[in-house]
């Protein structure tokens, strides 16, 4: 199990929950399993084509997976998936 | 190492106070050593003293002080490096050796001049005086903040706590550019601004603020909006660009601007309980680009008036964004370059991300154009490009 650390402007997608348990051998079986427990994060996360949608960010531990494997990228046990969307406000 | 005491008591030296040395020094026919570092006595030190580092004392004492039976007067910065070499030299043979008690310290609170070569006054030596302390800032590192020019991208939510720590920390130019007025609901974080100036533009009401907390600090007003029109003149006179603007497209305009002219930009945001933290160093790390390729649709990026944002994170961050300033003046510690610093509130806990420079990057990327002169000042349409995203506080 990974956690998923949600952003809070998905958080109303996932019942309010700052971060969430998933099961998945990578980054892309993860958010899948995020996506099938709550639908609605779906169409925030992923394109029409599968892929991650470029404008969300999403990191393993600390480093983005775009420079790791991308949705290939390896989760192990204990792993963090972080969610980052930008911010603007300032 | 022994105390003043501790030797006066092992050799006897002669002690004499500032008020006597003053006299002394006065009446002529008194070589006076000053046995600190350089560093020291470049700050402020006695005229007609000569520096000769207690390391160097064996070597270079005889060149300073040829005369061994001459009357010396040593000091330093708190009598106690003084008596060690006093008594050091008079196991070398010297015959009239006196150490300054309370050295340089008690000699400025006893009200006795010193000159300096640091082009601080006197009342910038004691302004700044905590910061002078610092190892890792001294004397050259404030001189280097007084001659440093900032420019501020926004003077609200980020821009108020930012500007007023830089101008406490003597940025000696800071430029405001924002182009809205002071109202009520900026006060629950834009701590610069105040009632009174409610309705003031606010590059004025915080000029005011920082005029009355420090005179030092000049404040360029740049009271309108950044355009692709006119950016680059506007940050080209600057060292270092700091972002706390509140939508998307200023953001990107400002990143290719800042990669173009290669000026360093310290980058946050805030909303709700969240606030995030960078510094993007043209060509050395990633650009803003490199982090956010694209900008994302509006309804994962509602601005703070529509989500509202706890007030005191502007502080949080803003005063971030100022130590990532100060450390770039100094070229000190480790900014936060290839670095995202994420901070939330709620549960007080920070996390730190990599950020990579892309390759692939169409800004800062190894295949990214060159920008011929004559296009300099061509931007693509920002706003296209985030059709929908941000735009509104």
């Amino acid at each position: 199990m990974a956690t998923v650390r949600i952003p809070p402007v998905l958080r109303p997608k996932t019942g309010g929950q700052p971060q969430v348990e998933a099961a998945g051998g990578n980054v892309g079986e993860v958010l899948r399993a995020l996506t099938a427990e709550f639908p609605e994060t779906g169409a925030q996360l992923f394109g029409e084509d599968g892929e991650l949608n470029r404008y969300v960010n999403v990191y393993l531990n600390d480093e983005d997976v775009r420079v790791l494997g991308g949705l290939e990228t390896a989760v192990s046990e204990g792993d963090t998936v972080v969610i980052l969307p930008a911010m603007a406000g300032g | 190492m022994a105390t003043g005491a501790e030797t006066t008591q092992a050799m006897t030296i002669e002690e004499i106070e500032p008020f006597e040395a003053a006299e002394e020094i006065n009446g002529g026919d008194v070589v006076l050593i000053d046995t600190r570092e350089p560093h020291e006595y470049r700050e402020a030190r006695l005229e007609g003293g000569k520096l000769v580092p207690p390391g160097l004392l064996a070597d270079e004492i005889e060149s300073a002080a040829p005369d061994k039976s001459a009357r010396v007067v040593l000091y330093c910065r708190s009598g106690n490096r003084s008596a060690v070499a006093a008594a050091q030299m008079q196991g070398l043979g010297y015959e009239n050796v006196a150490s300054m008690a309370g050295g340089i310290l008690l000699w400025q609170e006893q009200g006795l001049p010193v000159v300096s070569e640091s082009g601080m006054t006197a009342e910038q030596r004691e302004r700044y005086s905590r910061h002078t302390l610092l190892p890792e800032v001294g004397v050259d590192g404030q001189v280097k903040l007084l001659n440093a020019k900032v420019l501020l991208l926004g003077a609200g939510g980020l821009g108020a706590p930012t500007a007023l720590y830089l101008a406490a920390a003597g940025v000696g130019t800071i430029g405001l550019v924002d182009d809205d007025v002071v109202d009520a609901s900026n006060l629950q974080r834009q701590v610069i601004h105040n009632t009174e100036r409610i309705g003031m533009p606010k590059t004025t009401s915080a000029r005011i603020f920082i005029e009355g907390l420090n005179p030092d600090v000049n404040v360029v007003e740049h009271n309108g909006r950044l355009d692709a029109g006119n950016i680059l003149d506007v940050i080209r006179d600057y060292d270092i660009i700091v972002d706390g603007a509140d939508n998307f497209p200023t953001r990107y305009l400002l990143n290719d601007a800042s990669v173009r002219l290669r000026k360093p930009v310290v980058s946050a945001s805030i909303l709700g309980f969240d606030g995030q933290i960078s510094t993007f160093a043209p060509y050395e790390g990633p650009c803003y680009r490199c982090l956010y390729p694209t900008p994302p649709p509006a309804e994962l990026a509602p601005s703070c008036s529509a989500n509202g944002v706890l007030g005191v994170m502007a502080g949080t961050m803003g005063t971030l964004q100022a130590n990532e300033v100060i450390k770039l003046v100094l070229g000190a510690g480790e900014p936060l370059i290839g670095r995202l610093l994420l901070y939330e509130a709620l549960g007080t806990r920070f996390t730190e991300l990599k950020v990579r420079r892309d390759p692939n990057c169409p800004i800062c990327g190894e295949d990214a154009p060159e920008i011929p002169e004559s296009e300099m000042g061509q931007f693509p349409d920002y706003d296209l490009f985030c059709a929908g995203a941000g735009g509104d506080r």
